[in-house]
């Protein structure tokens, strides 16, 4: 796979075609066609059962499609073994997902020690926990901790360095901040991005914060009952004219911002 | 009594050590088997319910009938190869617990895979793992606690069921049970059971603490653990290794005297030099193709005990030419040796209680089949599905109120209280004159002749020390020395060993034929 081929980005390009996916009578993605290019960082949003998780997981064939094909850097899916392919994807799961009777090092480990990286390789696999731990920004000593003794953010930082513990080119993450308090996330997101363009990957992520949605990435697109209804930069989507479903999850954080913005000056009105 | 219990226990090592060995081996091979189906079945619904089904109706048959069943199975199964399998011991014993573990470990191993966390599976495809690096890093780890746990109900089971063995003819603790059982000797009863339930609580005790350890993850006491099991069983394995040698094995049924002539039989082989061992409690069934199989070299019959079960011959015969003619088709057809019959006769004997004997003028079996719709029948636990009883029918038109079966040893009991009115003793039974029972005539000859007689396997038929040490044996034990000797050991009190009457009845032939 020539994933590593371009040296301004690592990562590399994703085209979807025609993809659909059926439940029986549910159609959880409804004929989408996608290019992502290169070093893209694309990110999904859209309402609750719109789709998402499962266009994500059709790109590593975590589910396979019922009509159309994918794509990754020109060679379809299909012809690699899943498990081969997967190892060369980063996923971090909406469910978290980590291994209930593993040391937090060893499951941010485990796809070092899938690629063979046998026991001569423990001091180098014992600093890339370190260096993960720290970008993720966990203290070292959990690193000896099993995961049911950590809090649910802590956990889903755990399974992001997880994902980047194989330096894939390709990450999908589907809301991997989704625990985190506001704080942590708005630092671990600006860490990731940093992460992103030092490294040239290709990203898509999941998320329900449209405001993070216009901090991380250079491309939105807003699903609806398995369908793209829009396709966007940050700031066409900000300038509106994209579509009634992109309209409606701007208009939120916007509002938001707005009623903060209010509430700030009668605060401040008062106390003077 | 602490005689008794030293007796008892002087029995416990060696049996206990059979009882170790055929337990772990059914479980280990139970586990063998039913791992790679859990996983196929974990992974393939209709699988794990065709599996599971069958694993349970198995479960259903009580483990007595399941040990039974193996034997004819095996004995087909010999034929069919050409011999060298033996039906006998071990191997059925094995068959048998093995399936009876299935159960268990298989629901257990099936709940414990199906149940790994969705999220842990769908990760573990995520990251890219291949479906062994899967089992063996995901699913195999998370169901240990409960597959552990299910190997832990199996042990106990496997274990309980082990004490059954016996009827087919596998040593275990199940031995000292029965034979306690038929002598009324409680105290090897007890010793039997303490010891089975013993040693099922320390296997549950270690086997928990490994359980344990796995659902907490620590190693150290899961190791600790499993070596003190290892240790128990590679001692249990010691005796395995020195093989059978030149011991002779001698076979006797499930009843006193047979256990007392096998025990006369044991005496004069170890005077001649022998070494000697035992394997009581076979079943009648069993015992003959244990004969002419070589598992057993030597035991007791009774000519028509062959002659219905063996040759399914109903015709009547005279006494004598029955033992001719028994010796000359075991002999063709087996290469068993009848070595003559010992002199006296244990056939059935319907036997009521004197005061309806008086009150009903009951004499002949005529006179039951007058009275037997008011009447209750007792008998042992194979007599109703025997020919004998089938040709009693047929000559007497006999029809009882009710038919109950018993333990020998109840019987006899059970005719006193008057919970039975009649039952199908045996004629050479002391208790039956102790007890002042009538014994009801067989006027038409229906119930064939009983002759006791030896059976020499067809591997010491060529023996002569071996022949010549039992030979003085044949013509010389009366009824009346036999009566007396089985009431030695039957009665409720004042009891001796099967080897004490053993004794006594040796000391009766001395007088009767050396002076
Ligand atoms: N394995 C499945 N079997 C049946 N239906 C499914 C399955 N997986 C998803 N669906 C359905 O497909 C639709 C899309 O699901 P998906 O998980 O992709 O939504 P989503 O956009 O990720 O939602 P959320 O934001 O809540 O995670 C939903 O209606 C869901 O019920
Ligand atoms: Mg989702």
């Amino acid at each position: 796979m020539a994933m590593n081929s371009t040296p301004s980005a690592s990562g590399p390009a994703i085209s979807l075609k025609s993809i659909s996916r059926h439940y029986g009578a549910i159609t959880a993605v409804d004929n989408v066609s996608l290019e992502i290019a290169a070093g893209g960082f694309v990110a999904l949003v859209g309402l609750s059962g719109s789709g998402k998780s499962t266009l994500l997981k059709m790109i590593n064939r975590l589910v396979d499609p019922s009509a159309g094909e994918v794509l990754i850097a020109d060679e379809n899916v299909e012809a690699f073994d899943p498990h081969v392919l997967r190892r060369r994807i980063g996923y971090v799961f909406q469910n978290i997902g980590l291994f209930p009777h593993m040391t937090i090092a060893r499951n941010i480990a485990i796809g070092l020690e899938l690629a063979g990286q046998k026991n001569g390789d423990r001091d180098g696999r014992q600093e890339r926990v370190a260096e993960l731990l720290e970008l993720v920004e966990l203290p070292q000593e959990m690193a000896n901790r099993m995961p049911h003794q950590l809090s649910g953010g802590q956990q889903q930082r755990v399974g992001v360095a997880r994902a980047l513990a194989t330096r894939p080119g390709l990450m999908l993450m589907d809301e991997p901040f989704g625990a985190l308090d506001p704080v942590t996330r708005d630092s671990l997101a600006g860490q990731y991005k940093a992460l992103h363009e030092k490294l040239g990957l290709t990203t898509i992520i999941v998320t329900h914060d449209m405001a993070e949605a216009l901090y991380l990435a250079d491309r939105i697109l807003v699903m609806e009952d398995g369908q793209i209804k829009a396709d966007a930069t940050p700031a066409e989507l900000l300038s509106g004219g994209v579509g009634d479903e992109a309209e409606a999850l701007v208009a939120i954080p916007r509002a938001q911002a707005a009623h903060l913005i209010a509430l700030g000056q009668t605060d401040g009105r008062k106390s003077t | 009594m602490t005689e008794a219990w030293k007796q008892a226990f002087t029995r416990v090592p060696e049996l206990l050590a059979a009882h170790v060995q055929l337990s772990f081996s059914a479980l280990l091979l139970a586990m063998a088997l039913c791992l790679p189906l859990a996983i196929w079945a974990a992974r393939t619904p209709k699988v794990a319910a065709v599996i599971l089904g069958f694993a349970s109706l198995i479960q259903t048959i009580p483990a007595l009938a399941l040990l039974a069943l193996f034997y004819p199975v095996l004995l087909g199964l010999s034929a069919l190869l050409g011999g060298g399998i033996s039906a006998l011991g071990f191997l059925p014993a094995l068959l048998a617990l093995t399936l009876y573990a299935l159960l268990p470990i298989l629901r257990n191993a099936v709940t414990g895979l199906t149940g790994v966390a969705p999220a842990a599976k769908q990760a573990a495809d995520g990251l890219g793992m291949t479906a062994a690096q899967k089992l063996r890093l995901v699913e195999a780890p998370l169901a240990a606690p409960t597959i552990m746990a299910g190997i832990r109900t199996a042990a106990v089971w496997t274990i309980g069921a082990a004490t059954l063995s016996t009827t087919v003819g596998q040593a275990s603790l199940g031995d000292l049970i029965f034979a306690g059982l038929q002598t009324q000797n409680w105290t090897l009863v007890l010793t039997g059971c303490f010891a089975s339930a013993g040693l099922a609580i320390i296997v549950d005790l270690l086997l928990g603490l490994i359980e344990r350890a796995i659902r907490e993850r620590r190693k150290i006491i899961a190791w600790g653990a499993t070596a003190v099991i290892g240790i128990g069983l590679a001692i249990a394995l010691l005796p395995a290794l020195g093989g059978r040698g030149d011991v002779v094995v001698i076979g006797a049924k499930g009843f006193s005297e047979q256990f007392i002539l096998a025990r006369l039989i044991g005496s004069r082989l170890e005077k001649a030099g022998y070494q000697v061992r035992y394997h009581d409690g076979l079943g009648s069934a069993v015992v003959f193709q244990a004969v002419a199989a070589d598992d057993i070299d030597i035991y007791v019959d009774y000519s028509g005990t062959i002659w219905t079960n063996q040759m399914k011959r109903t015709d009547p015969v005279p006494a004598d030419d029955m033992v001719r003619e028994i010796a000359k088709w075991s002999a063709s057809k087996y290469g068993v040796t009848m070595l003559g019959a010992l002199g006296f006769e244990n056939t059935y004997a319907f036997a009521v209680r004197p005061e309806d004997a008086a009150s009903k003028q009951l004499k002949t079996l005529d006179d039951l089949a007058r009275v037997s719709s008011d009447f209750a029948f007792g008998t042992d636990l194979e007599f109703l599905e025997r020919p004998e009883w089938a040709m009693v029918k047929a000559a007497y038109p006999i029809e009882f109120k009710e038919a109950r079966s018993f333990n020998p040893t109840f019987m006899y009991p059970a005719l006193s209280s008057g919970e039975v009115d009649v039952i199908s003793a045996f004629s050479s039974d002391g208790r039956i004159a102790a007890n002042g029972f009538v014994v009801l005539e067989d006027g038409k000859g229906a119930v064939p002749s009983y002759e006791a007689m030896l059976l020499v396997a067809p591997r010491r038929s060529g023996d002569d020390k071996f022949v010549n040490a039992i030979k003085p044996l044949v013509g010389a034990i009366t009824v009346e020395n036999m009566r007396e000797a089985n009431y030695k050991v039957d009665r409720e009190t004042d009891k001796q060993s099967p080897r004490q009457a053993a004794r006594w009845l040796d000391e009766q032939l001395k007088d009767g034929k050396d002076q």
